[in-house]
């Protein structure tokens, strides 16, 4: 079996005196695509936010393909990482967010370029080029010369894929990406990510409420509650044969809410 | 009966002075106030500090007085400003220091989601701000900064007190040469009308520039 791309060892995040994370441990494989369900509250997105650097932790250590990322090695020892340190460890790793944070002031394309161009100084024709094949791919190289405001809610997550595609991360991190649309939109940019996750072995780790695109979609489902993982395993064993009573009661009350399972 | 003429041509050359004092102070209000307002979001507690001190000693002390130390006690520094220069140079520091808080408060409206993606695309501090944040703040700051320059604007006439020949100082050697009130002060009145106008229309053709295809985004 391959090493895991990540690695969570024992973090914990707290803020003031609320604890969000206690002691959590995860693996992730190279090429997983990982669904993390669970309350609102429980510490799923926090946990997308730390890998992503957004949020500092508390305590414990992170490993992404080896490397440490929050901390780097010296004297022997390990020290908080610096900067420069931390743009390394981002160049592995994208994120879609739940509310698209696309640049308004920038067309399409243009958003989609930004940080190819300025983060590996690729030249703008050849960043254009790469834009218009990820545009293509999320079906939306008709709207490249658009600005942000002009898109559909769905069009704009769409965007935002491709923009996170662009910097081609081995990790991609979705946050509640589809919450935030309304329902007609959904599909289409769940087709995007199924998309991705047959066309590339990229490692993808999903925040969803989505239990149906969950159970599709994922080879391994984590569910969470109070920063801790109750229960993990194959999308069957979770959705079909819960072991946990905590799961038991989640999944019965997302069906009661009308979701598929 | 007075040849108006001659006089009115005195008070258009002070009015050259005041536009000249608007337009130089206003270009070294605008460098300050990037400077501060973005020093005041450093990251780096020294700059903080310090464009905290300057923005609060110069919008905590008047304006007459800040003039009187550039042009009457930096010369016992060693220091020895021309009147225009030390007009320019008081002007710009004090409207500076407001235009400080005004790249603060627009920079600071851009919001966590914005230097969010931007973290999660890579991009250094720097690049942030120069691609993301500040094309976004600028149209936030404009309406604002219209409002400084048109008080700098009115602001220069604090200079006559240093015999700089401004627009109103000239009006008063008129009214002394003529025994005459009404007429240089109501040209001036006028004058100093017009030019705050020529901004405020100056500021709103920039403003729908930056705001170009921005349209509908904002709430």
């Amino acid at each position: 079996m391959a090493a895991p791309i990540i690695r969570i060892d024992n973090i914990t995040k707290r803020y003031g005196a609320l604890t969000v994370l206690d002691g959590l441990s995860m693996d992730v494989l190279p090429g997983e695509k990982l669904a993390l369900i669970g309350p609102s509250g429980s510490g799923k997105t926090t946990i997308l936010r730390i890998l992503m650097t957004l949020e500092a932790i508390s305590g414990g250590h992170i490993e992404v393909e080896g490397d440490q990322l929050y901390h780097m090695p010296k004297d022997g020892g390990l020290v908080p990482a610096d900067d420069r340190h931390l743009h390394r460890m981002r160049e592995k790793i994208g994120m879609v967010f739940q509310h698209f944070n696309l640049f308004p002031h920038k067309c399409v394309l243009d958003n989609v370029t930004l940080a190819p161009m300025l983060t590996k100084g690729v030249a703008k024709a050849e960043a254009q080029k790469r834009a218009m094949e990820l545009l293509d791919m999320v079906g939306l190289a008709d709207k490249a010369k658009s600005m942000p405001a002009q898109l559909s809610g769905g069009q704009k997550q769409r965007v935002a894929i491709a923009r996170a595609l662009a910097l081609s991360p081995k990790i991609m991190l979705f946050d509640e990406v589809t919450s935030a649309l309304d329902p007609e939109l959904v599909e289409e940019v769940l087709n995007v990510m199924r998309k991705l996750a047959a066309e590339t072995d990229m490692t993808m780790l999903l925040v969803t409420h989505e239990m149906g695109f969950a159970h599709d979609f994922a080879d391994r489902i984590l569910f969470f509650d109070r920063g801790r993982i109750v229960e993990e395993g194959k999308p069957d064993e979770i959705f079909r044969n819960p072991k946990q009573e905590r799961t038991q009661t989640f999944l019965r009350k997302i069906i009661a809410a009308g979701h598929r399972v | 009966m007075t040849d108006w003429s001659g006089y009115i041509g005195l008070i258009l050359q002070g009015a050259l002075v005041t536009l000249q004092l608007t337009v130089m102070g206003s270009a070294l209000a605008v460098v300050m106030a990037f400077l501060a307002g973005l020093g005041r979001v450093s990251r780096f507690m020294a700059v903080r500090a310090l464009a905290t001190t300057y923005i609060e000693f110069f919008r905590g002390t008047s304006i007459f007085v800040q003039l009187f130390w550039v042009y009457f006690v930096l010369p016992f520094a060693g220091v020895t400003l021309s009147p225009l220069q030390a007009g320019v140079l008081a002007l710009g520091l004090n409207v500076g220091a407001y235009g400080a808080e005004v790249v603060r408060g627009a920079v600071k409206a851009i919001g966590r989601e914005q230097r969010e993606a931007c973290i999660a695309l890579n991009l250094t501090r720097g690049q942030a701000m120069r691609h993301v944040i500040l094309p976004q703040a600028l149209p936030l700051m404009l309406p604002t900064f219209g409002n400084n320059a048109i008080e700098l604007l009115k602001g220069t006439a604090v200079v006559s007190l240093i015999s700089l020949t401004d627009m109103t100082f000239q009006a008063q050697v008129v009214r002394a040469q003529t025994g005459n009130t009404l007429i240089p002060f109501a040209v001036i009145l006028v004058l100093y009308f017009l030019m705050a106008l020529a901004i405020s229309h100056g500021m709103r053709w920039l403003e729908r520039r930056v705001t170009r295809g921005l349209d509908g985004v904002r709430t």
